[in-house]
C-alpha cells in the first residue's frame, strides 16, 4: 500500500489506528479468480435478455411480466447524480447480465453434485459449504455455531446448506429462483412490497434482470435454529451481478442473517446492483449483518466494483425490530442506504456502520429511519474512515411523521481522516413533524456524554483517559453488534480509536 | 429538459416585468452580467434540492402577494435608544427626510442609485462580484436577480474604527410593495463597523448585502426582521474575510409568512473568524429558512453557526447549513448547531446540517436536536413556585441564549431580549 505508507499520521491519531487501517487496506486477499467454463447471455440488456433470464430460472408467466414492466420503467429513468461519487459513465449495454458456470446447467440436487471447482472456490474463501456436524449426527462443539449458507456465484445460486434441518423448524431458506418456483404465493405477496419496482434507477434495473439471490421465510413464533448467510462471489469478467434477497419474519419470529461478498482483481470496473427486502411482522426481529469486501480497485483507482445497493426493512407489525450492521471496506464506489420503515407502533430500527475508504475508493452510504408508528425508536451509529485519496460520505434521513408520536432518534456519525488528500462528508436530513418526538443528531467526539465523563473523572481519571474510555466503550458497542462469524474481521477494527476525528 | 426550461421561463418573466433604471457604465455592466447569470441559472423551483424544504414560488412570482400593513405605533421602535447613523427606506425607497446625513468619521456612505450614475466608483470592485463568486456549489439565482434589478442600496466604505453604528430601518406602508435593495460594505484594513437593520421592508423584500472585510477589520451585524407582519423575504449576505478579520451576524426573526435568509461566508485569510447566529420565533402561518454556507479556505480559521427556532401552531422552521473545508485549510475549527423547540404537535422542523471536509487536521462538529419543552425542567421550576407560563418563558429564553450570546454589545442584546419577551407575551395562546 504505497499510497498509505507515504502518509504520516498527524498528532493525535494513534499508531494502532493507522496500523489497523493499513492492515485492512493491505493487498486484497480475494483477488484471484476461478478458472471455470461459463456460459453467458449475449451482452447488453433488452426485453429479450429479460425474458432469457426469466426462462433460465424457469419462472412462471407473472414473474416474466413483472420483470418486463420493470424494464420498461427503467428505460424512462435517469441514473441518479446526487451522491458524492464520481465515476466514468457506465455503458449498461456493454456488459453481461447473465453468467453461470456450465456445470450448473443441470441444477445439482445436492451439494455432493456441485462442481468441485466451485466448492473449492468457497473453501478458499473460507466459506463452509459442508454440513459435517449435521451429517456426522453429532452436536457441534461448544462455542461453535452453525451457519446455513446460500452460495451465489455470478448469476446463480450454487447451493444452500442445512436446508433439511431448517425445514424441520419450518424455516424456508433457498435461492430466490427456487422460491419463485416452489413458493410463488409468498414471493408474489412480498416481492416489491418494500422496495417498489420503480423505487430508484438501480432497484428498477435489478427488478428487471436479477438472476438469483436468497429467500428466507421464518414462520410465526419460530426462532431460526441457526444463523443464515449468503455469500456472493463475482467471478466472470464484464459481468454485472444483480441479486435479490427477500426475507420474511412472520409474527414473533427471529432470524439473524449474514452477508459477505468478494470479487477478483481486475482492471475494469464491474457493476453490482442488489436489492434486499425485509418484512418484519408483529413482535418479530431481524438482524442483518454485512461485511462488504468487493474488490476496491488498485491503488491508482483502476478497476473495482461499483456497488449500487438498495436495502430496506419494513417493520410492519407492532414491536417489530430490525438491526442493520455493516462493515464496508471494499468496492470502488459504494452507494448504499440500508433503511428502516418503522410502520408499527413500538417498533425499533438500528443502524451500525463502519465504512473504510482508502486509495481512490468512494463511499456514499448511510441510512433512512422513517418513523410512521407511535413510540418507535431508532438509533444510528456511523463511523467513517478515509485514507489515501478516498472520499467517504455519510448520508442519512430521519423522518418523524405527524402521527409518529413519542418517537426517539439518536444519531451519531463520526469521521476520521488519515492523510490530507482524502475527504469526509456528512449529509444528514432531519424532518420532524410532531413535538412529542425527540431527535438528536451529533457528530463530534468532544461531545462525549458529560455524565459519563463526570463519572469517570470522579473516579480519578484525567479528562483524556475518561474520553478514551467512553469513546472506546462506544466503539466496542458497535462492533459487538456484529455476529460472531464476523468477529475475526471486526477485531481488526477494534483497534481503531476515534481520536482526532471530525464530525 | 422541462425543469431547466421552467426555471429559465420564470427568470425571463421576472426580468421582462421590470425596467432596470439607467445607470453609469460600471453599474450597467454589473447588472447586465447578473442578468446573464440569472438567465443561465433560471429561478428556483420546488424540485431544486436547495429548495427542498422551502417553496420558492412566492419569492419568484412576477407580482408579490399582498401583505397587510401593521400599525407602526403598535411596535416599540427597536434600537431607538442607541445613538446611530440612521438610514430609512420605505417600501424599498430611500427616505431622505427621515434619514440622517450620510456622513461620519471614518465612513464613506453613498446611495447605489446616485453613485451608480457615475462612470467609476470604488464599489464597482465588489458590486455583484461576491454574489457571482458564490454560485460554485449551488446556484443562488435570487441573489443574481437582485444584482440585476436592485434600483438602490447603500454603499458603505469604512476606513477606520466607527463608534456609532449604522442603522438601516425598512418601513412597510404599501400592501403591494415589492422591494429590492443591494448593499455593498467594504471594511478597510484595521477598521470596524456595527450595522443594525430592522423592519419588515415591504410585502416582498429581496435584499443582498456584500461585505468585504480586509485584514484585521471587524464587522458586527444585528438585524431584527420585523414583527407580526405578513411580509415575505429572501435575503443574502455574502462575506469575504481577510487575515485576522472578524465577522459576526445575528438575526432575530419574529413571525413573517416567509423568510429565507442565506448567508455565504468565505474565509480567505488566515486566523479569521466568522460567527453567524439566528433566533426565530414562529406562530401559525410562518415559514423560516436559514441557509448557511461557510467555506474555510485558509489556515487556522474559526466558524460558528448557531441557529435556534421556537415554533408553534403549525409553524415551520428550516435549517440548511454547510461547512466546507478546502484542501489545505488546516487547523480549522468549525462548529454548527441547529435546534428547535416545538411548542405544540403541529409545528415542523426540517434540517440538513452538512459537512464537507478535505483537510485532516481540523475539528468540525455539528449537532441538531428537536423536541418539546423539557417537562422535568418545567416541573422543577414550578415546584419552586414559578407559574407555568413564566417557567415556560424562562425555558424558551434559555433555549435561545446560545444564539443571543453571539451579540457582543450588551445594550443591543438587551433590546433583542426585550423583543423576545414581547413576542412570548403576545403568543401564549
Amino acid at each position: 500500500m504505497a499510497a498509505l505508507d507515504e502518509i504520516t499520521a498527524k498528532d493525535g491519531v494513534e499508531e494502532e489506528t493507522v496500523e489497523a487501517v493499513k492492515s485492512l487496506a493491505g493487498a486484497y486477499k480475494y483477488g484471484w479468480e476461478t478458472d471455470i467454463e461459463m456460459e453467458y447471455a449475449p451482452k447488453g440488456v433488452n426485453p429479450d435478455i429479460v425474458r432469457l433470464i426469466s426462462a433460465k430460472n424457469e419462472e412462471p408467466e407473472w414473474m416474466t411480466e413483472w420483470r418486463l414492466s420493470a424494464f420498461e420503467r427503467w428505460q424512462q429513468m435517469r441514473e441518479p447524480d446526487w451522491a458524492m461519487v464520481n465515476y466514468p459513465e457506465i455503458d449498461f449495454q456493454d456488459q453481461y447480465y447473465y453468467a453461470r458456470p456450465k456445470s450448473m446447467q443441470e441444477k445439482p440436487k445436492s451439494l455432493d453434485e456441485v462442481d468441485p471447482k466451485l466448492l473449492e472456490t468457497y473453501t478458499k474463501l473460507g466459506i463452509p459449504l459442508k454440513e459435517q456436524a449435521l451429517l456426522a449426527g453429532v452436536e457441534a462443539p461448544e462455542g461453535e455455531r452453525r451457519v446455513a449458507v446460500d452460495a451465489v456465484f455470478d448469476s446463480v445460486s450454487v447451493g444452500t446448506t442445512f436446508q433439511a434441518e431448517l425445514k424441520k423448524a419450518g424455516v424456508i431458506f433457498c435461492s430466490i429462483s427456487e422460491a419463485i418456483r416452489e413458493h410463488p404465493e409468498l414471493v408474489r405477496k412480498y416481492l416489491g412490497s418494500v422496495v417498489p419496482v420503480s423505487d430508484n434507477f438501480y432497484a428498477t434495473l435489478n427488478s428487471a434482470v436479477f438472476s438469483d439471490g436468497s429467500f428466507v421465510y421464518v414462520p410465526p413464533g419460530v426462532r431460526c435454529p441457526m444463523e443464515l448467510s449468503t455469500y456472493f462471489r463475482i467471478n466472470a469478467e464484464n459481468t454485472g451481478q444483480f441479486e435479490r434477497t427477500l426475507i420474511i419474519a412472520d409474527k414473533g419470529s427471529y432470524v439473524s442473517y449474514l452477508e459477505g461478498c468478494t470479487a477478483p482483481q481486475r482492471d475494469t470496473a464491474q457493476l453490482h446492483a442488489a436489492v434486499v427486502e425485509i418484512i418484519i411482522e408483529e413482535d418479530a426481529e431481524v438482524k442483518y449483518s454485512t461485511v462488504q469486501n468487493w474488490y476496491p480497485g488498485d491503488e491508482n483507482g483502476k478497476g473495482g466494483i461499483y456497488n449500487f445497493v438498495t436495502k430496506r426493512a419494513d417493520c410492519r407489525g407492532d414491536r417489530a425490530k430490525v438491526m442493520w450492521t455493516q462493515v464496508e471496506t471494499g468496492s470502488a464506489v459504494t452507494w448504499k442506504y440500508p433503511s428502516c420503515i418503522l410502520r408499527g407502533d413500538d417498533t425499533q430500527g438500528e443502524f451500525y456502520s463502519i465504512a473504510i475508504a482508502n486509495n481512490h475508493q468512494q463511499a456514499d452510504t448511510g441510512t433512512k429511519m422513517i418513523h410512521l408508528g407511535k413510540n418507535a425508536k431508532s438509533r444510528i451509529v456511523s463511523k467513517g474512515i478515509s485514507a489515501g485519496r478516498a472520499q467517504n460520505t455519510y448520508r442519512g434521513l430521519v423522518s418523524m411523521h405527524p402521527r409518529a408520536s413519542n418517537g426517539r432518534n439518536y444519531t451519531q456519525c463520526d469521521s476520521l481522516l488519515i492523510g490530507d488528500k482524502c475527504g469526509a462528508h456528512t449529509v444528514p436530513y432531519i424532518e420532524v413533524k410532531n413535538n412529542s418526538s425527540r431527535v438528536e443528531h451529533e457528530a463530534t467526539t468532544s461531545k462525549v456524554d458529560d455524565d459519563q465523563l463526570f463519572y469517570c473523572r470522579q473516579r480519578g481519571m484525567d479528562e483524556e483517559e475518561a474520553v478514551a474510555l467512553v469513546v472506546n466503550g462506544f466503539c466496542k458497542e458497535v462492533l459487538q453488534a456484529l455476529p460472531m462469524e464476523f468477529a475475526m474481521e471486526a477485531q481488526q477494527l477494534v483497534a481503531i480509536s476515534l481520536e482526532g476525528s471530525v464530525g | 429538459m422541462a425543469l431547466a426550461e421552467q426555471k429559465t421561463d420564470l427568470a425571463e418573466a421576472r426580468l421582462a416585468a421590470i425596467s432596470i433604471p439607467q445607470a453609469g457604465a460600471w453599474l450597467s455592466e454589473a447588472r447586465n452580467a447578473a442578468a446573464a447569470r440569472l438567465r443561465r441559472m433560471g429561478l428556483p423551483v420546488g424540485r431544486d434540492e436547495y429548495w427542498r424544504y422551502t417553496r420558492p414560488d412566492t419569492l419568484t412570482s412576477v407580482a408579490p402577494v399582498a401583505a397587510a400593513v401593521f400599525d407602526a405605533q403598535d411596535e416599540v421602535p427597536i434600537f431607538a435608544e442607541i445613538e446611530t447613523l440612521h438610514i430609512v427606506f420605505v417600501d424599498g425607497v430611500f427616505d431622505a427626510e427621515e434619514s440622517d446625513d450620510l456622513t461620519g468619521e471614518n465612513l464613506e456612505v453613498a446611495r447605489l442609485a446616485e453613485a451608480g450614475q457615475a462612470d467609476i466608483h470604488w464599489a464597482q470592485q465588489l458590486f455583484g462580484q461576491l454574489e457571482a463568486a458564490a454560485h460554485t456549489h449551488v446556484d443562488r439565482p435570487l441573489a443574481a436577480l437582485n444584482t440585476a434589478i436592485a434600483p438602490d442600496g447603500m454603499l458603505i466604505r469604512v476606513t477606520g474604527p466607527v463608534t456609532k453604528p449604522v442603522h438601516i430601518t425598512y418601513r412597510h406602508r404599501d400592501e403591494h410593495s415589492d422591494a429590492c435593495l443591494h448593499h455593498v460594505i467594504r471594511l478597510e484594513a484595521g477598521s470596524s463597523l456595527t450595522l443594525l437593520e430592522n423592519g419588515p421592508a415591504a410585502a416582498r423584500f429581496n435584499k443582498v448585502m456584500e461585505v468585504e472585510i480586509a485584514d484585521r477589520a471587524a464587522f458586527h451585524h444585528i438585524r431584527a426582521q420585523g414583527r407580526d407582519h405578513e411580509r415575505r423575504a429572501a435575503t443574502h449576505i455574502f462575506a469575504r474575510l481577510g487575515t485576522e478579520s472578524r465577522f459576526k451576524s445575528f438575526t432575530l426573526t419574529a413571525n413573517g409568512v416567509m423568510t429565507r435568509n442565506e448567508c455565504v461566508i468565505d474565509l480567505q485569510g488566515d486566523n479569521a473568524a466568522a460567527h453567524v447566529a439566528g433566533a426565530a420565533l414562529g406562530d401559525g402561518d410562518f415559514h423560516h429558512d436559514d441557509t448557511v454556507f461557510v467555506t474555510h479556505d485558509a489556515l487556522n480559521c474559526e466558524s460558528r453557526q448557531v441557529f435556534k427556532k421556537v415554533l408553534r401552531n403549525g409553524a415551520t422552521g428550516v435549517f440548511q447549513g454547510k461547512i466546507l473545508v478546502k484542501e489545505g485549510a488546516q487547523k480549522t475549527d468549525g462548529y454548527q448547531i441547529s435546534q428547535s423547540l416545538l411548542l405544540d404537535d403541529d409545528s415542523v422542523f426540517l434540517a440538513k446540517p452538512e459537512l464537507e471536509i478535505y483537510a485532516d487536521d481540523v475539528a468540525c462538529s455539528h449537532g441538531s436536536t428537536t423536541g418539546a419543552i423539557d417537562e422535568t425542567a418545567l416541573y422543577y421550576l414550578r415546584s419552586r413556585g414559578i407559574p407555568r407560563i413564566e417557567a415556560q418563558d424562562m425555558l424558551v429564553l434559555s433555549f435561545l441564549a446560545e444564539a443571543i450570546d453571539e451579540i457582543e454589545d450588551p445594550d443591543i442584546s438587551a433590546e433583542i431580549i426585550l423583543r423576545l419577551q414581547g413576542w412570548l407575551a403576545r403568543h401564549r395562546h
